[in-house]
C-alpha cells in the first residue's frame, strides 16, 4: 500500500501539500454562510483542517472575527486573493495577506470577468512566477485546461487547483476528460477547486485521481450547511478510497457474479 | 496652537490629520486599534512590512488600505 494510504483519522490517508503532511483532504471556503455559528458547526462536521479567507478593508464596527473562530477549532488560514483581476493586485494581496498572517501561504485566484469568474491565464502565471520568486507557497485556482495547469506546476506552484465548474454554480465536474489528463500530468497535488454541487461531485473529483477538494457555496449555501459538510467529508473519503480499490472495468454486457455451473435442474 | 495638517485618505475615507501622523495613529483614528493580529497595511500600495508599521509617518495625499481577513473562498 503507498504511504499516502496509511490509515489516518476518518479513514482518509494523509497527503502532503506545500511540504505539510494534512489528515483531511477537504478544503473548506469560509464564504457564504448564514452566520458564524453556522460556519463553525459546518467546519467541524467537515473535518477539514484548512480554511480560506479573503483580504477586505477592516470595518472597525464588525464583532464576529473569522479568525477567532478558526482559531479555536484549530484550522489552518488559507488566505486569497479573490476580487483581484491584475497579477499586481493579486501578488499585493498576497503580501497583505503574509504581514496579516505571517504565513506564506496562499490561494491565488486571478479573474478575468465578474460575470464568469473564469481565471485570466496570462495574469495568473504572472503572478504565480512572481509570488514563488517571493517565497510563497502558491496554490493557483485555475480553469481545467491541461496546459495552464502545466504552465502553473511549471513556475512552482505547490499545487494546481482546477475548476470543475464556475465558481457558485454548483454544476459539478464539465469536463472530467481535461482533468484527468490534467491529474495524470502532474507532479504536484491536484485539488478540484470551484463548481461542486452535491456530494457526487466531490467523490467524483477523487475518484478522477485528484488528492483534495475545496469548495465553499456547496456546504455555506446548502439548507443544512453542517450536514451537507459531513456529507462531503463522506464523499471526500469514499472517493478517494474508490479511485486507490481499482474499481471493475465499464463492460457493455452483464457479467454474472453467481456462478453458471452447479444449478439445479427443477424443470 | 496648532501645527501644519495633512490629508489622507485612510480606507477610501478622506482624513485631515496631523502632518506627520504615525500610520498606527491614523488606524486609531478610524476605530481601528493597530495592534489587533491579523491586520495589514498598505500606503500607495505599497505593503508595509509588520515591524515597520509602529514607526511609519504618512505623508499629504497618501492613501493607506488597512484590511483583516474576512469570510471567503
Amino acid at each position: 500500500m503507498p504511504a499516502a494510504e496509511a490509515g489516518t483519522a476518518g479513514g482518509d490517508g494523509a497527503f502532503e501539500l506545500g511540504g505539510r503532511k494534512w489528515g483531511s483532504r477537504l478544503i473548506v471556503g469560509t464564504g457564504g454562510f448564514r452566520s458564524i455559528d453556522d460556519m463553525e458547526r459546518a467546519l467541524r462536521a467537515s473535518a477539514t483542517e484548512m480554511v480560506t479567507v479573503a483580504m477586505r478593508r477592516v470595518d472597525p464596527q464588525a464583532t464576529n472575527s473569522v479568525v477567532d473562530v478558526i482559531e479555536r477549532l484549530g484550522l489552518f488560514v488559507l488566505p486569497n486573493t479573490a476580487g483581484c483581476y491584475t497579477a499586481r493586485d493579486a501578488v499585493r494581496t498576497a503580501q497583505l495577506a503574509r504581514e496579516a498572517f505571517e504565513s506564506e501561504w496562499i490561494k491565488l485566484e486571478v479573474i478575468g470577468d465578474d460575470r464568469t469568474l473564469l481565471p485570466d491565464a496570462v495574469e495568473l502565471v504572472t503572478a504565480a512566477e512572481q509570488l514563488v520568486a517571493d517565497g510563497f507557497t502558491v496554490l493557483p485556482y485555475t480553469t481545467d485546461d491541461p496546459v495552464l495547469a502545466r504552465r502553473l506546476e511549471d513556475v512552482g506552484c505547490a499545487a494546481v487547483m482546477p475548476l470543475g465548474s464556475p465558481i457558485g454554480s454548483g454544476a459539478g465536474i464539465r469536463n472530467p476528460y481535461n482533468l484527468r489528463i490534467i491529474v495524470e500530468n502532474a507532479a504536484v497535488p491536484v485539488i478540484l477547486d470551484a463548481g461542486i454541487g452535491t456530494a457526487s461531485d466531490a467523490a467524483l473529483a477523487m475518484e478522477l485521481g485528484c488528492s483534495g477538494v475545496l469548495l465553499a457555496s456547496a456546504v455555506s449555501r446548502a439548507e443544512d450547511p453542517e450536514r451537507m459538510a459531513r456529507a462531503m467529508r463522506s464523499a471526500v473519503e469514499a472517493g478517494w478510497a474508490a479511485r486507490h480499490a481499482g474499481r471493475i472495468p465499464e463492460r457493455l454486457h452483464a457479467e454474472a457474479s453467481s456462478p453458471e455451473q452447479g444449478l439445479a435442474e427443477l424443470g | 496652537m496648532r501645527g501644519p495638517r495633512m490629508r489622507v485618505i485612510v480606507n477610501g475615507q478622506s482624513y485631515e490629520l496631523d502632518a506627520g501622523t504615525l500610520l498606527t495613529d491614523a488606524a486609531r483614528r478610524i476605530g481601528i486599534e493597530p495592534d489587533a493580529r491579523g491586520l495589514a497595511f498598505a500606503v500607495d500600495g505599497e505593503v508595509i512590512p509588520r515591524d515597520e508599521v509602529r514607526r511609519r509617518e504618512l505623508r499629504e495625499g497618501q492613501r493607506v488600505e488597512i484590511v483583516a481577513a474576512i469570510q471567503g473562498g
